[in-house]
C-alpha cells in the first residue's frame, strides 16, 4: 500500500516537473551547461582529460616510470624526453602520467569515502534526534577542532607511507565537514510534510531515510563531493612532498617535488617545473568544475540579480 | 548573550577534553612498539633487550593505560608534556622558541590576504558573470589549485637562479634588525598570503552575491543610488561579517600552509617543528603539537564566533 502511494506521489512530482521545465536531452544539457557556465565546462574537460591519461598511461607513456637510464640523467626536455628527466634517469612525462593515476585515485577515493560517511552519519544522526545526536554532535566538534592537513599529517605519521594509509588519512578529517553540512540538511528535509506522510502511512525508518532523506540531501552531498575532490589531490600532494604519503618508487606528483628534488632544480628546473603544473592543473579543473556545480546546484544563488 | 557564552565557553571543556584522549589514542595505536620505534625500528634484532626494557620503563609504557592518559591530562592541564626525545629538552621550552617566527608569519599572510582579497571580491560580486568576474573567479580558483610548497620551490629557485640568493637560516627579529627579517620573511608571506587571499577572495564574492539579493539593496537601487554607493555603503558592510569570521574558519588552512611553507624555506618555526618531530618519531612533541594546534585552533574559533555574536544584532543567543 505504502509503495504504492509513495510510487504515485514520485509519478505526480515528475509530472509537475516535466510540464514546468521541458526534458533535456543529454546533449542539449550538456550544451546548456557549456554555454551558462563555461568555466566549469572548461574545469569538466580538464577532468576528462585527466580520467583519459590515467586510464591509457601504459599506451600512452614513453618510457617506464620506474627505471631509470643512468646514461640520460638530467637530460633537458628533448624531442626524446618532452619534460626531460630526473636524477635516475627517469623519463618525467611517463611519471607524471602515471601520477595522474595515484592522485585521481587518491582524490576519489579519499573524498568519496569521507563523504559518503559523513552522509550516512549526518542523515542518521539529524532523524534519530536528541541524545544521539548530540553525542555525535560533539564528537564531529572533537574531530573539526583539528585542522584538516594537521590531522591527515598525524595519521598519515602514524600509518605509514602507502597509499591506502594516504587515502584514509585523508579521508577522515572530511567525515566530520560532511557530517555537518548533511546533518543540516537532513534537518530541514526531515520536517517536510512528505516526510511526515511517509511516517504516517507507516513506513519504517530504515525506508524514510534511505527513500525520502537521503535522496534530498543529494545535492549538498554531491556539491561537497566535488569541493572536496580538488583539496584531497593537494592534501595527497603535500603529504607526498612531506614524506608521508606514497612511498618512494611509486610515481605520485608530490613526491616528484620532495626530498632532495628541489636541490637538484638548481641546474635542472624542469625536475621541480612539471609535476607543479600537473598538481596545479589537475586540482584547477576539480575546483572550477566544483564551483559551476555549486552555483548551478545551490537555489539561494540561482536566481539572478 | 551571557547564557549564550557561558553556552559557549562551556562546550569548549568536553572538545578540548575529547581532543586530548583523541591525540592520545592516535599516539597509542601506533602499530609497533613506541620503545622499538625511537631505536630506530624494523631492525628488532640488532636492540638490546634491557635498553628496549629501560626505555619502555622511561615512557611509562609499562604502566596501565588508564594510569598513562591520566598522566598525559595532568601534563595537558599544566601545559607540560614532557622533554623532546630528540633533543632531551622539554617540549614547551623548544616551541616557545619557534612560536614568534610562526606568528609572525601568519599574521603577516593574514594581513596580506586581506587587502588583496576584499577588494577583489567585491568586485567579482558587482559585476557577476563578466569578464571580470571570471577573470578573479580563475585567479582565486587557480590561487587555490596551485600547491603552496610548489610556489615556495619555484620563489627559491628563481632567486637561488637570478640573485644567487639563498634562504638566511637564522631567525632575526622584526624588533631588532628588521630588514634582515623582512628579507627572511617575504617570501614565505608571499606565498602563504596568496594561497589565502583566494580563498577569502572566494568567499567575500560568494557572500556579496548573496547579499546584493537582500531587499534593503533592492531599496537602495531603487532609491537612485549610484552603484558605488550600493555596493561600498550598503553592501559591502553587511558582507563583512562573514569574511571576517572567514579569518577564523580559515584559519586551517593557514596552519596547513605554515607547516608546509616553512619546510620549503627551511624556516624554523612550529610547522617545520611538527614536520621534523613526525619524520624523527618525537612522539611527545607530536603528541603535543597537535593537541596544542586544536587548542588555539578552539580558542580562535570561539573569539571569532563571540565577536560575530557580538556585531550581529540578527543572531540570536540561545
Amino acid at each position: 500500500m505504502a509503495t504504492t502511494e509513495a510510487a504515485d506521489a514520485t509519478l505526480a512530482h515528475a509530472q509537475a516537473t516535466a510540464r514546468l521545465a521541458p526534458k533535456l536531452t543529454v546533449r542539449e544539457e550538456i550544451a546548456k551547461f557549456v554555454s551558462t557556465k563555461p568555466l566549469g565546462a572548461a574545469g569538466a574537460a580538464i577532468i576528462l582529460g585527466m580520467l583519459f591519461v590515467a586510464c591509457f598511461a601504459r599506451a600512452m607513456a614513453p618510457y617506464d616510470p620506474y627505471v631509470g637510464d643512468y646514461g640520460q640523467q638530467f637530460a633537458r626536455p628533448s624531442a626524446e624526453h618532452w619534460f626531460g628527466t630526473d636524477e635516475f634517469g627517469r623519463d618525467i612525462l611517463s611519471r607524471i602520467m602515471y601520477g595522474a593515476r595515484i592522485a585521481l585515485f587518491v582524490g576519489f577515493a579519499a573524498s568519496f569515502a569521507g563523504c559518503t560517511i559523513g552522509l550516512l552519519l549526518g542523515v542518521f544522526s539529524a532523524y534519530v534526534g536528541g541524545r544521539v545526536d548530540l553525542l555525535m554532535e560533539r564528537v564531529m566538534d572533537i574531530l573539526l577542532a583539528f585542522p584538516q592537513l594537521i590531522l591527515a599529517l598525524a595519521i598519515a605519521s602514524i600509518m605509514g607511507p602507502a597509499v591506502q594509509n594516504v587515502v584514509i588519512a585523508i579521508a577522515i578529517p572530511i567525515i566530520p565537514r560532511a557530517a555537518r553540512v548533511v546533518r543540516a540538511a537532513a534537518l530541514s528535509v526531515k520536517e517536510f510534510p512528505y516526510v511526515e506522510a511517509a511516517q504516517a502511512l507507516g513506513a519504517k525508518r530504515r525506508r524514510i531515510i534511505l527513500q525520502h532523506i537521503i535522496p534530498n540531501t543529494m545535492a549538498p552531498y554531491i556539491i561537497l563531493l566535488t569541493a572536496q575532490l580538488g583539496g584531497a589531490i593537494l592534501a595527497e600532494a603535500a603529504l607526498s612532498y612531506l614524506g608521508l604519503g606514497t612511498a618512494e618508487p611509486t610515481p605520485s606528483w608530490g613526491l616528484m617535488l620532495s626530498g632532495s628534488a628541489p636541490s637538484y632544480a638548481e641546474k635542472a628546473p624542469w625536475i621541480a617545473l612539471f609535476p607543479g603544473i600537473a598538481i596545479s592543473l589537475g586540482v584547477f579543473g576539480f575546483n572550477l568544475f566544483g564551483d559551476s556545480l555549486r552555483d548551478a546546484l545551490d537555489p539561494k544563488l540561482r536566481q539572478k540579480r | 548573550m551571557r547564557t549564550y557564552l557561558l553556552k559557549r565557553l562551556l562546550l569548549v571543556i568536553p572538545t578540548l577534553f575529547g581532543a586530548a584522549a583523541l591525540v592520545f589514542l592516535i599516539m597509542r595505536v601506533i602499530p609497533g612498539d613506541v620503545a622499538l620505534l625511537i631505536f630506530g625500528g624494523d631492525q628488532a634484532g640488532h636492540i638490546d633487550p634491557k635498553q628496549l626494557a629501560a626505555m619502555r620503563d622511561r615512557l611509562g609504557l609499562n604502566d596501565p593505560l588508564i594510569v598513562q592518559f591520566g598522566r598525559w591530562l595532568w601534563g595537558v592541564l599544566r601545559f607540560d608534556f614532557g622533554a623532546s626525545l630528540w633533543t632531551g629538552r622539554p617540549v614547551m621550552e623548544e616551541l616557545l622558541i619557534r612560536l614568534p617566527l610562526s606568528l609572525e608569519l601568519a599574521l603577516l599572510a593574514t594581513l596580506v590576504s586581506v587587502v588583496i582579497s576584499i577588494p577583489l571580491g567585491m568586485l567579482a560580486a558587482a559585476r557577476q558573470d563578466t569578464w571580470v568576474d571570471y577573470a578573479v573567479r580563475v585567479i582565486s580558483i587557480g590561487g587555490l589549485a596551485i600547491p603552496s610548497f610548489w610556489v615556495g620551490i619555484l620563489c627559491i629557485l628563481l632567486l637561488v637562479i637570478f640573485f644567487g640568493w639563498g634562504p638566511p637560516l637564522e631567525f632575526a627579529s622584526p624588533w631588532t634588525d628588521p630588514w634582515a627579517n623582512f628579507q627572511m620573511m617575504v617570501w614565505p608571506v608571499l606565498t602563504v598570503g596568496y594561497r589565502y587571499a583566494a580563498v577569502t577572495t572566494r568567499m567575500t564574492r560568494s557572500t556579496m552575491l548573496e547579499v546584493l539579493r537582500e531587499d534593503y539593496i533592492r531599496t537602495a537601487w531603487a532609491k537612485g543610488l549610484q552603484e558605488r554607493a550600493v555596493v561600498i555603503r550598503h553592501a559591502l558592510k553587511n558582507s563583512m561579517l562573514p569574511v571576517v569570521t572567514l579569518i577564523g574558519t580559515e584559519l586551517a588552512f593557514l596552519i596547513g600552509g605554515l607547516v608546509v611553507t616553512e619546510t620549503v624555506f627551511t624556516l624554523n618555526g612550529v610547522g617545520r617543528f611538527l614536520v621534523d618531530a613526525v619524520a624523527h618519531r618525537d612522539y611527545p612533541v607530536v603528541q603535543a603539537l597537535i593537541f596544542l594546534t586544536a587548542l588555539g585552533f578552539v580558542v580562535i574559533n570561539l573569539l571569532v564566533d563571540l565577536t560575530y555574536a557580538w556585531f550581529d544584532p540578527r543572531i540570536r543567543y540561545r
